[in-house]
């Protein structure tokens, strides 16, 4: 089933869906404006704002409910943006509404969590200004209905990121996490950057209802060019192989940061790039959807083993976050079958993760800002709300039956062992490894001995961060069948991304599920074994070579290092000291030569008088001579 | 109403009346220039509403004779391309005027020296009426006049108002300016004698020059004068030199202003007089303009001097203009221009930001900076907006320009087996590279630990808000809407091309069109 | 025959310059250079002899002006170095250079 044409579209909710967008960007600009005057209410504001975007997003939704399917696509014009080549406008369908109900739903709960969680910060409100800025800009990247539009949200997210990472200047280690996931964005940029040129020239628009009618006619080598360079935009803000590296160094900003930005809504947006563009430049069996599926399968296992060596909770679910966005990348890899559970498993990780890493919040919110988990122990007695919440969220991402990572991730698995058993088992044991280093992660924290320090005095959140927990938690436990039970996803996102051929049926007893809960059950057998039952160390062991191979995010930094930035700095002392001695050298050296030249030739003026006398005679001559010479000619 | 002539001749009049103001009248004469530069913004507002962009190509003509026996006449005009950019002087004079407010005091942290300040207010008001001239003139002779003579008040500001080495890069600035202008009147004679048509008024002298050989000698007699005026890769060290020593507002000018002439210059006379020319040195051209891009990237992150770093991010961008300028699109070539309106109030922004934090610190070396972010939130933030806009983040403005300059150069077709999208996509590394040197500079200012040095750092006062709101609600606002200034410069940029004999404003056939023909 | 004249004439003018390249002393190079001022005189007048016409005589007339002007301002000049520096030589003179 293909995916339905797009209809121009007026009035009703959908007509005034750039509120969605204005709203929260009217948040931010109030509170960045109004200074320190809105230093009290601020917080409200934003968190109001915030409601309101998923209010209007709510509307729209039940507006779009009410068409019938083929219906589902409408476009609103905005304005004329670039005369010529650019008319902004959004395009709500059922894509676009999913990713809206998930930013703004989960958006607005992590805004209220977050009353609770910088309620000490005294850069509050600048908090809630960025939070509501960072909300604007995702929507307008999945609401554009066109390629630049797409561009500037994902250079918006990009900006919110890096404000919120570095949301604590002062701290070093913030600022250059912050500079760094700019720069390794940017790479990404430019991929995309010159995908939307490429798109531009080859189809003469930008828009997605124009370029997707025609894509088909384009060259082969063409589509596929394209569809690598919107992947390797993709790969810089999903953190995927290999401009992975900065997802680790993001975890410097607030926790509810790390729970909105760098899992459950931002990272996500390479995938909803491919899945966007799926039909017109990641067709099934095409070489860039193969690229795709091979970048996400490395990722899914690079993020994993990353996961088992981190001490660091919150560092912990970053690998486990890069993990699971490589399932959605393998997934968004495989045509319209993978981009259901794709999604999917979009939208159960956006709560899953994010009940996982406010869950981290809640502990260290109580542990002092502690994050390492060797001082943790022994927390689920004092944290019930929170142990509880966490637990569900565990037990969603190993994706243990009926909950929901269960059926999306399953899923996935299930769509690639369909295409090529080899990614298929691999994605297998990635699931085992994420029961381990999930298990590992809640033994540490929970259970075993006390391994405080000695001024932890460990206590439950207030209630306005334990209500999003909660909440988060039921859509954990239920989100994932109510969404792939009976094909409800699978028909919703058919109009927009086109549907299977035939309804998709979710096969509880199948060889790779069996097979995955069995490793996943052994992962967390062994996790048991080395961090339940038996003591942590306070100060992390050596370990094996492979061990430290995970600590250093296998090495990722060090490769950029030595290749990449050693060299850089090393060319750009080149390129000062050329251009000081090269370039300048040749201006100042013409300018000295000059200078040194006529100095010299002014030493010719003695002051003798009779030396001046001699040359006057000299010439004198020379000019009788000459004259003699062609008077006689 | 000769509007154009009053444009020029309002701020000469208030030169002359701030230069006659008794010695001890420094605030009435801050004052006086502030109000006619107000003055000069309003009547270019008026000039701006009253332009029909889809009117004649000229408009506010005024042709006076000057020196008839050589037919050079004060002839005056503008059109679209023109018009912004003098829209662009209007709004950044008052601007600078009053960011500069105590620069010429001998008040700053690293004690400058008191020298006249009437006289530098007098100096900027010069130097607006010649920035105007320069680009409302359409006797190319009259242009020349302006070209060189602009030079003379920034002359006189970098060299008695500037930094320790003041003197070293006022004579670098001058001289290496002069030398590009005489080229330039060497083939502006030379333009005047072949052509034998007794004028110097450019619209009559279009299409005149045929001989290809000619037209080559003379459009790099102009063309040198612009590149170094620019300034393009390789002749630019005098920008860094010229720029840091200068006080920020006038560097802010300098390279806000006065370098987009030769850009500007480019557009105007090396394209239209010389098109074949134009055409033959396009692949040098480009290749100059993309070296300088990802090269004064590359040095920009090497740099310690804040104002030095600023100087070579723009050279940088003036590669990307003169890359839009001879890529021969009408995106590019609009895209450039915007870009030169756009660098204008990026850049500008930038300048005057760093300039109050060395005003307030003393030193314009990052490595003395550290933690202003929390000392000073607000000149902080507007350090990083200002930066974020040199970086072409999108939904500010200079994005709009950049990516329509790099969009269209990516477009425009294969000449003689060279892609230019190749050009594009080297040039695009430049936009990874400009987030390298503003962050790391942003960080190394504004990020870490609070430094001893900037410790009880005041933040930005009524008047420097005065000052950044107006240039951030701009570079935002075109960010977001850039339709009005590209309505007023897509006609005229597509007369540009037609009289280069480059196809007008169009889309690439989209594929299925391709199709259809073929079969 | 006029040639005589002229021979005489061209002597004079030589020995004059060769008094103001060889001669040190001020006033010597001064009456040389009036020496080579009077051999043009005489050049001019035996031209205006040559060719008969008045031409020459005329300018001998203005040579001698500008050589009555020369010897008060040159002599005035001399006198005021030889009092100032006790010497009249023209090779001692020589700060005017560079």
């Amino acid at each position: 089933m293909e995916p339905v044409e797009i209809i121009q579209h007026s009035g009703g909710v959908i007509g005034v869906a750039w509120l969605m967008i204005a709203l929260p960007l009217l948040g931010a600009a109030i509170l960045l404006l109004g200074g320190r005057r809105t230093d009290r209410w601020g917080h409200l504001l934003g968190v109001v704002m915030s409601l309101a975007s998923f209010a209007v997003a709510v509307l729209a939704f039940v507006e779009l409910l009410g068409m019938s399917g083929d219906q589902r696509r409408r476009e609103i014009e905005l304005f004329q943006f670039i005369p010529g080549m650019v008319d902004m406008g959004l395009l709500i369908d059922p894509l676009s509404i999913a990713f809206a109900l998930l930013i703004t739903g989960v958006g607005s709960l992590i805004h209220i969590y977050s009353i609770g969680y910088m309620s000490h910060d005294p850069g509050r409100r600048r908090f809630f200004s960025y939070l509501n800025l960072f909300v604007a800009a995702m929507l307008l990247l999945v609401l554009a209905d066109n390629y630049v539009g797409l561009y500037i949200g994902w250079e918006g997210v990009g900006l919110a990121s890096y404000l919120l990472i570095g949301f604590w200047q002062h701290k070093p280690s913030a600022a250059t996490a912050a500079q760094k996931a700019f720069i390794v964005n940017r790479v990404g940029d430019f991929g995309l950057a010159i995908g939307v040129f490429l798109i531009w020239t080859t189809f003469g628009s930008v828009a997605y209802g124009p370029v997707f009618q025609v894509a088909g006619q384009a060259e082969q080598g063409v589509l596929t060019a394209i569809g690598l360079l919107l992947l390797l935009g993709a790969c810089g803000k999903s953190a995927q192989l290999p401009l992975q590296s900065w997802l680790l160094d993001a975890m410097e900003g607030p926790t509810p940061v790390s729970a909105l930005i760098h899992a459950a809504t931002m990272v996500t947006a390479g995938v909803y790039l491919v899945v966007r563009s799926g039909a017109a430049f990641f067709p099934v069996g095409s070489t860039a959807a193969l690229v795709v599926t091979v970048v996400g399968v490395a990722t899914l296992l690079a993020g994993a083993i990353i996961g088992t060596a981190k001490d660091d909770i919150k560092k912990g679910l970053a690998g486990s976050t890069m993990s699971q966005i490589g399932y959605m990348m393998l997934g968004a890899g495989l045509g319209p079958v993978g981009y259901v559970f794709a999604i999917g498993h979009l939208i159960t990780h956006g709560f899953f993760k994010a009940n996982l890493f406010l869950g981290a919040g809640s502990i260290m919110h109580a542990m002092n800002d502690e994050v390492d988990m060797r001082k943790y122990g022994g927390l689920r007695k004092l944290l019930p709300v929170t142990f509880v919440t966490f637990f569900i969220g565990y037990l969603a991402i190993i994706g243990f039956p009926l909950l929901s990572g269960y059926f999306t991730k399953d899923g996935i698995i299930e769509t690639a062992m369909h295409h090529s058993p080899v990614l298929g088992w691999l994605a297998v044991l990635g699931a085992g490894i994420t029961g381990f280093y999930m298990s590992r992660m809640v033994f540490m924290t929970f259970f075993g001995q006390k391994r405080w320090a000695e001024d932890a005095h460990p206590h439950e959140s207030p209630a306005v961060m334990t209500v999003p927990l909660i909440i988060l938690s039921i859509g954990s436990i239920f989100l994932g069948g109510y969404l792939v039970l009976g094909n409800t996803l699978a028909n919703w996102l058919a109009p927009a991304v086109g549907g299977p051929e035939e309804p998709i049926e979710f096969h509880f007893v199948t060889t790779p599920g069996i097979a995955t809960l069995v490793l996943v059950a052994i992962g967390a057998a062994f996790a048991w074994m080395k961090y339940g039952r038996a003591e942590v160390p306070v100060v992390a062991p050596r370990g094996s070579f492979v061990t430290t191979f995970a600590r250093r995010d296998l090495y990722g930094d060090a490769i950029n290092e030595s290749l990449l930035m050693r060299p850089g700095q090393w060319l750009t002392r080149l390129a000062v000291f050329f251009d000081n001695r090269g370039v300048d050298g040749v201006v100042n050296g013409i300018a000295a030569g000059i200078g040194g030249t006529s100095g010299r030739l002014r030493r010719i003026q003695t002051g003798f008088a009779r030396s001046y006398a001699l040359s006057i005679l000299f010439g004198a001559a020379v000019v009788a001579g000459a004259l003699l010479l062609v008077g006689n000619i | 109403m000769p509007w154009l002539s009053t444009l020029i001749a309002v701020p000469v009049v208030g030169a002359v009346a701030v230069a006659l103001l008794p010695k001890g009248a420094d605030k009435l004469a801050k004052q006086v220039a502030l109000v006619v530069s107000l003055v000069v913004l309003a009547l270019t507002l008026a000039v701006t509403i009253q332009f029909s962009p889809r009117g004649e190509r000229f408009q506010y003509v005024e042709t006076y004779d000057w020196i008839p026996s050589f037919g050079v006449h004060w002839g005056l005009a503008v059109d679209g391309i023109a018009l912004v950019l003098i829209a662009l002087s209007a709004v950044l004079v008052p601007v600078v005027i009053l960011a500069s407010w105590h620069d010429a005091d001998g008040t700053g942290a690293d004690n400058p020296p008191k020298r006249s300040v009437k006289t530098y207010f007098s100096l900027l008001l010069v130097l607006e009426a010649m920035m105007i001239g320069v680009f409302a003139a359409t006797d190319i002779f009259l242009f020349y006049v302006f070209f060189e003579a602009m030079l003379i008040p920034m002359y006189f500001m970098i060299g008695s108002y500037g930094g320790v080495q003041r003197s070293y890069a006022a004579v670098k600035f001058l001289l290496y300016s002069l030398f590009g202008g005489l080229l330039m009147l060497v083939a502006v004679i030379a333009l005047y004698g072949i052509a034998g048509r007794n004028t110097f008024m450019f619209p009559e002298l279009v299409g005149v020059i045929t001989d290809p050989t000619t037209q080559k000698w003379l459009f790099l007699g102009f063309f040198i004068a612009f590149a170094i005026k620019a300034p393009l890769w390789p002749f630019h060290t005098w920008l860094p030199d010229a720029a840091a020593q200068a006080p920020a507002g006038a560097a802010v000018l300098l390279v806000g202003v006065l370098d987009k002439v030769g850009t500007y210059g480019m557009l105007r006379f090396c394209l239209e007089l010389f098109p074949d020319a134009a055409k033959f040195f396009t692949p040098l051209v480009l290749v100059l303009a993309v070296v300088g891009i990802v090269y004064g990237a590359i040095v920009a992150i090497g740099q310690t001097d804040m104002k030095r770093l600023i100087a070579y991010t723009s050279i940088s961008h003036f590669g990307f203009i003169a890359m839009g300028v001879f890529a021969m699109t009408a995106d590019s070539a609009a895209g450039a221009t915007l870009y030169m309106v756009n660098h204008g109030f990026s850049t500008g922004v930038l300048f005057l930001v760093a300039g109050f934090l060395i005003y307030r610190r003393g030193s314009a070396y990052i490595a003395d900076y550290g933690g202003v972010q929390k000392v000073a939130p607000l000149l902080a933030g507007a350090f990083l907006i200002a930066g974020l806009s040199g970086l072409s983040l999108p939904g500010l403005s200079s994005f709009v320009s950049e990516f329509m300059v790099l969009i269209g150069t990516f477009s425009s077709e294969a000449v003689a087996g060279i892609n230019y999208a190749v050009f594009a996509i080297i040039a695009t590394t430049g936009v990874i590279l400009a987030a390298i040197y503003i962050l790391w500079m942003y960080k190394r200012v504004a990020g870490g630990p609070t430094a001893e040095s900037v410790a009880g750092m005041k933040d930005l006062n009524g008047r420097e808000k005065w000052v950044v709101a107006p240039l951030i609600a701009l570079i935002i606002g075109l960010g977001f809407y850039p339709k009005p200034l590209l309505d007023v410069i897509n006609p005229a940029v597509d007369t540009t091309l037609a009289n280069v004999s480059v196809t007008e404003h169009q889309a690439p056939v989209p594929v299925a069109e391709q199709k259809g023909a073929g079969e | 025959m006029t040639t005589h004249y002229l021979v005489l004439s061209a002597l004079l003018f030589a020995i004059g310059a060769v008094g103001v390249l060889v001669r040190r002393n001020a006033i010597v190079v001064f009456m040389c250079v009036e020496l080579m001022l009077n051999a043009c005189n005489l050049a001019f007048v035996t031209f205006a002899r040559q060719h008969g016409n008045l031409d020459g005589q005329l300018i001998a007339f203005f040579v001698m002006v500008v050589a009555a002007a020369e010897v008060v301002v040159g002599l005035a000049i001399i006198v005021t170095i030889f009092r100032t520096r006790r010497s009249a030589s023209v090779d001692d003179a020589n700060l005017l250079k560079y």
